[in-house]
């Protein structure tokens, strides 16, 4: 049973219709708003822990939980901090709330920052998302200029919603390279604790939310946090934007229920795997820092948080990569180890020299000029990144380089074999 | 983390025009009174932008006594964050290939191809005329799309080499294509056409 539209909250996800705050409203956004102000602080939040709604940015942290953590009783100001520093690769979904459906983004913004008592919040947009900015900012001129958001509005919470933007660093999706980032700084990621529920923005209480986790906020609280929680499956409920890349015939980004089948999702939506479904390699099944899942265990894959983890992989971002058997495995994994290494901060040192070293070993197992103890050498050096690190980033370089090992073996070592047998030819 | 260094040659003096100053004063004050370092990055970018898409050195020095901030707590930002351009870009375009894995398996090597064959074999380099230039960056989250390129603020996506050209040609003549997807695909919608919400494909309803 697939998704059906009336379900759907990201009825613009396209553009096809008006961004804008009419079309927004005609959609049934900014309705009730104030009913839902009006019901205080912490019924909001419990509305949203029974949504079961998990956090959409990558770690599926319960997001009504991580509200609950701000202060009550500070004299402090608090902060939401919006994180749309979209960049793990394979997403491509907070681009497109952003720039067609800017309100649900704007009014979740202020509920939530509502509940958590909070009369500020920046959203921290992407330095290459340019377009996506500019229609945000004007949506939110929208917003001021109705008195929905502002000093003095209609929903008598005062409320400012800032845009702040980067310039181009992966690792300011961090939540706390994110702070640090909108303070001034180099995104360097703080150590934890403290949290930034207790020392975030300007050392003030912070809960920083993904861009899809407060845009669906409103639309669960018209409808209710048991409509949420009665879609998808127990743990991992609600809806959810996929995106689908790679070799598909019809690359896409679709709103689905969470725990949709892996094969219908991209049957039914992205016109199936390119060449067919027998054609089918492997799957990152959550942007580029989770394992590749072999095409084996992927005939029943459910798409959420509780089965890919078993996997060993993980649900991620809901960001789909697809590769067929025409895919050369290593290359693939070798560009996303040197993705990795652009992108580490230089902080710890793991992670500055290990991702390094990771990618110019893959190098050379992409050509077969290697060693087979390389392969488990290798694998050992991802073990010593992995968890030795200020932040997830040594992590997410680690986990596709043991995917690749732990999935294709057989073509490192295939790739090994080839080249020395074809380097003793040349030596006879 | 990637070396980056400032251009040996640098103009002798920046400053914003009047209208970037007083976005510059609005921008400020988005932030906390004290707490105005915050607005480096934007500052730093409206400069790189009024400046020909690349930030010099003065102009780091300019934000730094702006904003209350070390010259060396501003190089800092200008070095991490590769969006700044530490050198000349090309006049008509820069053209920013995505090659990261997404973008690579839809073919973003070949795109790189087109741009060392047209405009120069290596990234970073100015093109014969001073008109192009382009880098290769990493994933700009427009994988649905892939692959792409951007060129200034916009992106140019659904491409292959062909494309490519016809893109790199239309701005060469100063009328470059529509932004978005070139195969005429609507966002990253399914290309051929939606598979969910077809009741709302017509605006208004």
């Amino acid at each position: 049973m697939a998704l059906q539209d009336k379900d759907r909250i990201f009825t613009n996800i396209y553009g096809f219709q008006d961004w804008g705050l009419a079309g927004a409203c005609a959609r049934g956004q900014w309705a009730d708003t104030k009913s839902f102000i009006d019901k205080g602080h912490d019924w909001i939040i419990n509305e949203v822990k029974a949504s079961g709604l998990r956090g959409r940015g990558g770690a599926g942290f319960p997001t009504g939980l991580k509200w609950s953590f701000m202060p009550k009783n500070d004299p402090r100001p608090s902060y939401l901090v919006i994180n749309a520093d979209e960049s793990e690769p394979g997403s491509c979904k907070d681009r497109e709330i952003m720039r067609h459906d800017p309100h649900h983004l704007i009014e979740g913004a202020l509920i939530a920052s509502f509940a958590m008592r909070a009369h500020t919040c920046y959203i921290y947009v992407r330095g290459e998302f340019i377009r996506e900015r500019e229609q945000l900012q004007a949506a939110i001129d929208q917003a001021y200029e109705a008195k929905l958001i502002g000093k003095n509005n209609v929903h008598g919470w005062d409320f400012d919603l800032y845009v702040h933007h980067g310039a181009g660093a992966y690792i300011c999706g961090e939540e706390t390279a994110l702070l640090e980032s909108l303070e001034g700084k180099k995104g360097q990621p703080r150590l934890k604790p403290p949290f930034p529920a207790n020392m975030g923005l300007y050392g003030a209480p912070t809960t920083v939310n993904n861009v899809e986790s407060i845009a669906v906020v409103p639309t669960i609280l018209r409808r209710g946090g048991a409509w949420f929680a009665g879609l998808g499956k127990p743990n991992n409920t609600g809806t959810k934007l996929f995106q689908i890349s790679g070799h598909v015939e019809q690359p896409c980004v679709v709103e689905e229920e969470m725990g949709i089948p892996l094969r219908e999702l991209i049957e039914r939506h992205a016109g199936g795997v390119r060449g067919g479904w027998d054609n089918l390699l492997a799957v990152i099944p959550g942007g580029s820092s989770m394992p590749m899942i072999p095409a084996a265990t992927c005939q029943d894959l459910t798409m959420d948080f509780d089965t890919l983890s078993k996997l060993k992989s993980g649900m991620g971002t809901a960001a789909v990569i697809v590769m067929d058997k025409s895919t050369d495995v290593i290359a693939a994994i070798r560009r996303i180890a040197y993705f990795y290494k652009h992108e580490s901060c230089g902080q710890c040192t793991p992670c500055r020299e290990g991702c390094g070293w990771m990618w110019r070993v893959l190098q050379r197992m992409e050509r077969g000029d290697a060693e087979k103890r390389e392969i488990d050498l290798l694998f050992d050096v991802t073990k010593q990144v992995e968890g030795h690190t200020i932040c997830a980033l040594g992590d997410a370089a680690a986990w596709p380089v043991q995917g690749l090992i732990r999935n294709f073996r057989h073509v490192i070592e295939e790739r090994i074999d080839k080249r020395q047998a074809s380097t003793r030819q040349a030596a006879e | 983390m990637s070396v980056r260094r400032l251009d040996p040659e640098q103009p002798k003096s920046f400053a914003f025009t009047p209208e970037n100053l007083a976005w510059a004063e609005a921008t400020i004050a988005k932030y906390p009174p004290g707490k105005q370092a915050s607005a480096v990055i934007p500052l730093l970018w409206r400069a790189q932008e009024q400046h020909d898409g690349w930030l010099p050195e003065p102009a780091m020095r300019l934000v730094a006594d702006m904003l209350g901030m070390a010259y060396i707590r501003v190089y800092e930002i200008a070095t991490f964050y590769t969006m700044f351009q530490l050198s000349p870009v090309g006049k008509k375009a820069h053209v920013q290939v995505c090659g990261t894995t997404p973008c690579m398996l839809r073919g973003a090597e070949a795109l790189v191809d087109v741009c060392k064959k047209k405009i120069h074999p290596d990234p970073h380099h100015l093109s014969a005329d001073g008109n192009f230039s382009w880098e290769e960056v990493e994933c700009l989250g427009v994988c649905a799309n892939a692959p792409m390129v951007q060129i200034w603020k916009d992106t140019y996506e659904d491409l292959t080499p062909e494309l490519l050209e016809k893109v790199l040609d239309g701005f060469a003549t100063g009328n470059p294509p529509k932004p978005g997807s070139q195969i005429g695909r609507q966002a990253s919608c399914p290309k051929g056409g939606p598979t969910t919400l077809k009741d709302f494909t017509k605006a208004g309803k």
